[in-house]
């Protein structure tokens, strides 16, 4: 079996002092496989924010180790660490966090100027995945004139602009209505299964969380069921759709 | 994030919050202007003494004459009968009142020998009681001392000629009229007197003839009459009619140097002097002592116009504070994105330096364009009897150095917020609502 993409072990996290200590994480052990789509449920509260925020490697964890391709992540540091960040993931907020005020490919382009990629070649990448998107005739569009459904696609490309191996996906149908959301998810799915890369999606969508090839489920800061679709369907009794065979 | 790219997106969210930007820059611009007058000010008035003793054309000569009893700390000083009052060049010189041990020409032949000294001619001071023309209205008037090489700013009429064995003089502007005259064309050419009382108490009449009407100057030459050096020997005879202790003694004496040679060697000179128990002053030096009066002044209105800025400062750490907390979303998407604090913070320092730099261009623009019509309008009414002063003159070094400070004060402002952007957790900044 190849190294995981992202692995935990043992992860606690713990904000706070004395008294008012509070602990977040008590003790995960994930592991995240390169190509899997995979669901991270539960309840506002219950850590899985706080797990997904771990894995992107935005926290530290008090104690416990991250591996990112096999290599501990507490090695990295600083401006290691963000390009890191910068190269290997993609994010997808349930909120979009699109600058209003600016244009669909300048916001589009953002992770690029971070990275600092040069002028021209932003362009062309930018460009390159709004086609793919179906969204280049919205290029020079402010993206707050821009539908809920557009928003989260530019958020997408956005995610994408990168060309990264990890996607999380933060509530990504949270604020869009049914038919949107599915369209979104399609999109989303589509590039998991065509492009290989990796989706990490917090929710707590029961029919957001069954499409994933593996869902896990935190409560309480512990990790309370880790189960293929399939097996999830039959516990909680909804019916699910067939999914794809999943490398365990 | 190149740092091109941090400059560009600094500009670009400049601009986002339109009313705020433009408030913060318009305080800032304030003080620019403010700043940009007091030191145009500052610059004009400097300018125009520069040029006055450029007009004076005696850079060559220094004034000399013994050095004042240091008696200070002994007590009352004993009485002297020899003593004369000095004077510096020109009737207002400062230090007018002093009295000290007379030039003699014992002493002349001694500073003519001292090296470095091309000529040394005795300064013949004459005090007048009175002028009048045609027998009108007597008026009091000061009669400057006569320099060599020295040039008046003439409203008509030419300057009295050194070398002329007749007596003349120029009168300032101010007289014409009251001497009875029509017109400045009507003086110039006609005969006034001047009224001098000798050693005896008895009344002396000098009689000379106007060549020039002289404009009112800065440092007072051209605000009493400007006798040649034949009028200036004439009234000295006459003041001494009857004396008999000071015909040969001056108050002080004038020495022609060389200024060519630089200011190590005028220096030189003035030590050799002060060794030689004479004190030395240069029109420089007077002068000096003017600028140093204007400098004092503009560093006190700069100040005001520095207290403006920082006002303004503590008006950027506002905007850009509201400016944070507002894009506190964004800050953190970026630093999830993998941008380092240090950007950050680059960001928006960048964001408040421009803010500064927009505010200090528009004001020093705006500022060098009502200095410069208010200057001009002045020196046609106000200054109008002060031909050649622009009273409010830039120049490009202290322009280019107001902007320079405006941007610094601005980014030391910017550092507040921008400490504070740079500083968050890019978590936190998600969750933010």
């Amino acid at each position: 079996m190849s190294t995981p993409v992202l692995r935990v072990e043992d992860l606690h996290r713990s904000y706070g002092r004395g008294p008012t200590r509070f602990e977040a994480l008590k003790g995960v052990d994930v592991e995240v496989r390169a190509g899997e789509s995979l669901a991270i449920v539960g309840k506002s509260g219950s850590g899985k924010s706080t797990l997904m925020h771990l894995l992107a490697l935005l926290d530290r964890p008090t104690s416990g180790s991250v591996e990112l391709n096999g290599v501990p992540a507490d090695r990295l540091r600083g401006r290691e660490l963000n390009r890191v960040r910068n190269e290997t993931f993609g994010f997808v907020f349930q909120q979009f966090f699109l600058t209003p005020s600016a244009t669909v490919l300048e916001n589009v382009i953002l992770p690029l100027k971070i990275a600092g990629v040069g002028r021209a070649e932003r362009k062309r990448r930018g460009m390159a995945v709004l086609e793919q998107l179906d969204l280049a005739d919205k290029a020079k569009n402010k993206a707050i004139d821009l539908s809920g459904g557009q928003k989260q696609r530019v958020v997408i490309a956005r995610a994408l602009v990168n060309d990264p191996q990890v996607i999380f996906a933060d509530e990504p149908t949270g604020n869009l209505d049914t038919t949107t959301g599915a369209a979104v998810e399609d999109l989303l799915f589509g590039l998991n299964r065509e492009r290989g890369i990796t989706l990490v999606v917090v929710t707590h969508d029961e029919e957001l969380a069954s499409r994933c090839d593996r869902r896990i489920t935190v409560r309480d800061g512990r990790i309370e069921a880790s189960a293929t679709a399939t097996a999830t369907t039959a516990a909680t009794g909804e019916p699910g759709r067939p999914t794809e065979e999943v490398a365990a | 994030m190149k740092p091109v790219d941090v400059v560009g997106s600094a500009v670009a969210n400049t601009f986002r919050s339109r009313t705020r930007t433009i408030l913060t820059v318009l305080a800032i611009f304030i003080g620019a202007f403010t700043l940009t007058i007091t030191t145009g000010l500052g610059t004009g008035i400097n300018r125009y003494i520069d040029q006055t003793v450029a007009e004076i054309g005696a850079e060559d000569v220094m004034t000399v004459a013994h050095q004042a009893d240091e008696t200070a700390d002994d007590g009352p000083r004993e009485y002297d009968p020899d003593a004369v009052a000095a004077s510096g060049i020109g009737p207002d010189a400062p230090g007018a009142a002093q009295t000290i041990d007379p030039i003699t020409d014992d002493d002349l032949v001694t500073i003519a020998g001292i090296d470095g000294v091309e000529s040394v001619e005795p300064l013949k001071q004459v005090s007048v009681d009175y002028v009048q023309h045609e027998g009108g209205t007597q008026y009091a008037i000061s009669v400057g001392s006569f320099i060599p090489g020295m040039e008046l700013v003439l409203a008509s009429g030419e300057q009295p000629d050194a070398e002329a064995s007749e007596p003349q003089v120029a009168i300032p502007v101010d007289f014409v009229e009251p001497l009875g005259f029509d017109s400045q064309a009507d003086a110039v050419g006609s005969v006034v007197e001047f009224g001098v009382t000798d050693a005896t108490g008895a009344e002396q009449v000098v009689t000379a003839e106007v060549v020039g009407i002289s404009e009112a100057g800065l440092i007072g030459t051209g605000n009493s009459a400007s006798p040649n050096t034949a009028l200036t020997d004439e009234l000295y005879t006459a003041q001494a009619t009857g004396a008999t202790g000071q015909t040969d003694v001056y108050g002080s004496a004038i020495v022609t140097f060389d200024p060519e040679l630089g200011e190590a060697a005028t220096q030189a000179l003035k030590d050799d002097l002060d060794e030689a128990g004479f004190t030395a002053t240069t029109v420089e030096d007077q002068i000096g002592a003017f600028k140093s009066v204007i400098d004092g002044i503009v560093l006190v209105l700069n100040a005001f116009a520095v207290i403006a800025l920082l006002a303004a400062g503590f008006g950027i750490v506002n905007t850009l504070l509201m400016s944070v907390q507002e894009r506190t979303r964004e800050i953190g998407l970026m630093k999830a994105m993998g941008m380092g604090s240090g950007k950050v913070f680059g960001l928006f320092s960048t964001e408040a330096t421009f803010i500064g730099f927009l505010g200090s261009a528009v004001g020093v623009v705006l500022g060098m364009a009502a200095g410069t019509a208010v200057g001009d309008a002045l020196a046609t009414t106000m200054f109008a009897d002060l031909p050649g002063l622009t009273l409010i003159a830039f120049d490009p070094v202290s322009v280019a150095t107001i902007i320079v400070l405006v941007m610094a004060i601005a980014f030391l402002a910017g550092t507040i917020p921008a400490g504070r952007a740079g500083r968050q957790d890019p978590i936190e900044s998600l969750r933010y609502e």
